[in-house]
């Protein structure tokens, strides 16, 4: 895993004694709010409903048990004892003091994480596979180049007042679970005819009220002059993102509008002029850093074990509660007689994404015992153990269950995506977390989830779209009409390789009728699947969204309901 | 000029960020029976200039329409119901825990 070195601890520390002495302004009067607003945003903390809401990094979603430790402590002293991983691979604290955010920093500085660049209309949090490192069928880790771009992101100068924020995701797998298609750069590692390291750069993805897919505009990038051709696509970005309009500011807007081909030929032409710049007489980034990057990222030192695991095998056959869980909440490793574990944040019921102090202590510890210390948040807010060996599955499980964290749900129908929505967030126009809530309670019997199979449901409380709900199998849009809570389904969105926008399906619902026409749906579903291993999204494409919509407005269903 | 809805001023504390109003004495309270009425756009309009006057205490005040058909008044808009009361998942958190 990356620590920071000497220049990122100096760095962050500076700018922790920076924002200190902006809030000691700000409380006696010399900042006015106007000023200091995008001062607090730069360092991650935003004002919501009830409270300051202090976002912070994971970079690429990749944290230690001593960092988990440190938001867990963060959760006790200063918060309300949880915190809410997000889309982002971020995690936010609800129920922040002004005055306590700079000690709150702090702390975290020296666990060697931070805020910054949590906000504001700049190059944000860099996300990647949360399986990185882990996957047996990953081409290269993703995060060495995730943290290069962090490095070279963080504070550019020239990249701190863009038009309008920026995200990157990085893939190394071709199943992309890193959304790549939805960010404004995707990255997608991939090696050329010859063997050459290399990406894939999509560009111009994006959801929020105009959700576009990314365009493929190199089909393939050398590793080495990955740097210099980000430039060039921010430069032409600041250069040419309209400034006039907020809601036509992100550079997807620009790629609709200009044209791929001629933002092609414009970011060819300035990537030619940067690189000049990157190959001079100091090679940017040098041989030298890149080593030292990758050698943190080095492979972890597991012996591999001869599968299958019989201890496993015996637990499976004595508890189906165990190989329900290590059917749904495991994924091949690298390794043999390895698992990637997914410890799902999703019990039916609990708010999606939540995390109690006690929940993030149990996970550090058991990232310790049974993951070599390493753990990752996904963007689908769940916590991962990215080195898990399976003879151990069983007793992960069992500690897992002691603290309502052993939800055999990854990837079912009940690990919803969810936003804080208007329980918390100034911007929703409707509440997120009662709607899942609602519906994972619904399909809460362990059988009948894993009956229905591979099934993604994402809620956003508002058109901005921080619960993915554009690439939904099942999307949930939450609006308002005339003063009530309205939800907009829309059907076929896809997060992964084959990324889909979702349809709309018709008419928003009311709160209450949400749950039961979900239900509906999953039983017309299940009456069209060609079998149990055609995913709803699957059989969505097949037969196409008629019989689903008229299982959503089932006349009699909503007037009753 | 009379206005439809009784309105008060509601911002967040700038040292705590929680939910505050401005109250009848020009300073600011945390309950919102203690909240000051506005019953005409004349009124209004001056708790508005007033809640803006006091910078350092409040952050982002702005005028909300309530109901008075109760102990307290009852803010009309669903936002401003969640930001007197708390999230609605969590009864343990917020305004509404306080009042238990």
């Amino acid at each position: 895993m990356y620590r920071h070195d000497e220049f990122d601890a100096a760095f962050v520390r500076d700018r922790v004694a920076q924002f200190r002495d902006q809030v000691a302004r700000r409380l006696d009067g010399r900042l006015t709010e106007d000023e200091f607003k995008p001062l607090r945003l730069q360092n991650g903390l935003y004002l919501q409903l009830h409270a300051y809401m202090l976002r912070v990094a994971i970079p690429y979603g990749t944290l230690s048990s001593d960092q988990m430790r440190v938001l867990a402590e963060i959760a006790d002293r200063w918060d309300r004892g949880y915190g809410h991983f997000t889309t982002r691979q971020n995690i936010q604290f609800n129920w922040v003091r002004l005055a306590d955010a700079p000690d709150i920093l702090d702390r975290l500085a020296d666990a060697g994480l931070h805020a910054i660049q949590t906000s504001g209309n700049c190059i944000r949090n860099v996300t990647a596979d949360h399986f990185a490192g882990a996957a047996a069928d990953e081409i290269e880790d993703p995060r060495p180049v995730a943290e290069l771009i962090r490095q070279w992101s963080v504070a550019h100068p020239e990249f701190l007042y863009l038009p309008r924020k920026f995200k990157i995701a990085v893939t190394g797998a071709p199943a992309d679970r890193a959304v790549t298609m939805a960010h404004d750069i995707g990255l997608r590692a991939r090696r050329n005819a010859a063997g050459a390291p290399g990406y894939s750069v999509l560009l111009g993805g994006g959801m929020g009220r105009s959700p576009m897919l990314g365009k493929v505009i190199r089909d393939f990038l050398p590793k080495r002059d990955l740097l210099a051709y980000l430039e060039a696509i921010l430069a032409i970005y600041n250069l040419r993102g309209r400034r006039d309009n907020k809601y036509k500011a992100r550079i997807k807007i620009l790629v609709h509008e200009a044209g791929l081909e001629v933002l092609r030929d414009e970011i060819e032409a300035e990537f030619a002029r940067r690189k000049r710049a990157f190959d001079g007489p100091e090679v940017v980034p040098a041989v030298a850093e890149l080593a030292r990057i990758a050698d943190q990222f080095a492979p972890p030192p597991l012996t591999a074990r001869p599968p299958p695991s019989t201890i496993e095998m015996r637990a499976r056959a004595a508890d189906p509660a165990f190989a329900r869980w290590a059917d749904a909440n495991t994924h091949p490793h690298r390794q043999a007689g390895h698992a990637v574990v997914t410890v799902s944040l999703k019990t039916p019921g609990e708010a999606p994404g939540d995390a109690s102090s006690e929940q993030m202590r149990a996970l550090a510890d058991l990232a310790d015992r049974y993951s070599l210390g390493e753990l990752r948040i996904s963007h689908t807010q769940n916590v991962v153990l990215p080195h898990v060996a399976r003879d151990d599955l069983a007793a992960l499980h069992a500690a897992l269950g002691r603290h309502r964290l052993a939800a055999a749900n990854a990837g079912l129908i009940t690990d919803i995506i969810a936003c804080p929505g208007l329980d918390y967030c100034a911007l929703a126009t409707a509440r997120s977390i009662p709607v899942a809530q609602d519906i994972a309670r619904r399909f809460a019997a362990p059988d009948r989830a894993r009956e229905i199979g591979r099934f993604e449901i994402k809620i956003s409380g508002c058109i901005n779209a921080c619960g993915h709900h554009h690439v939904g199998h099942v999307g949930i849009l939450g609006l308002e009409k005339s003063g009530v809570e309205s939800y907009q389904i829309t059907l076929g969105g896809d997060p992964g390789a084959q990324a889909a926008i979702g349809e709309r399906a018709g008419p928003g619902l009311a709160a209450e009728a949400v749950g039961p026409a979900i239900e509906r749906l999953v039983a017309a579903y299940l009456d069209h699947r060609a079998g149990p291993d055609e995913a709803f999204v699957e059989t969505f494409r097949r037969v196409g969204p008629e019989p689903f919509r008229a299982a959503i407005y089932a006349r009699d269903a909503v007037e009753a309901g | 000029m009379t206005m439809r809805n009784l309105r008060i001023v509601s911002a967040n504390d700038l040292l705590k960020g929680d939910v505050i109003y401005l109250a009848q004495d020009g300073g600011w309270t945390r309950r919102l029976a203690a909240a000051a009425l506005a019953r005409t756009e004349a009124e209004a309009a001056t708790l508005l200039e007033r809640a803006e006057a006091q910078p350092h205490r409040a952050v982002g005040p702005f005028l909300a329409d309530v109901a008075l058909d109760g102990a307290e008044p009852r803010p009309l808009h669903r936002r401003e119901l969640f930001r007197a009361r708390g999230p609605s998942t969590r009864p343990d958190l917020g305004r509404q825990a306080e009042d238990q």
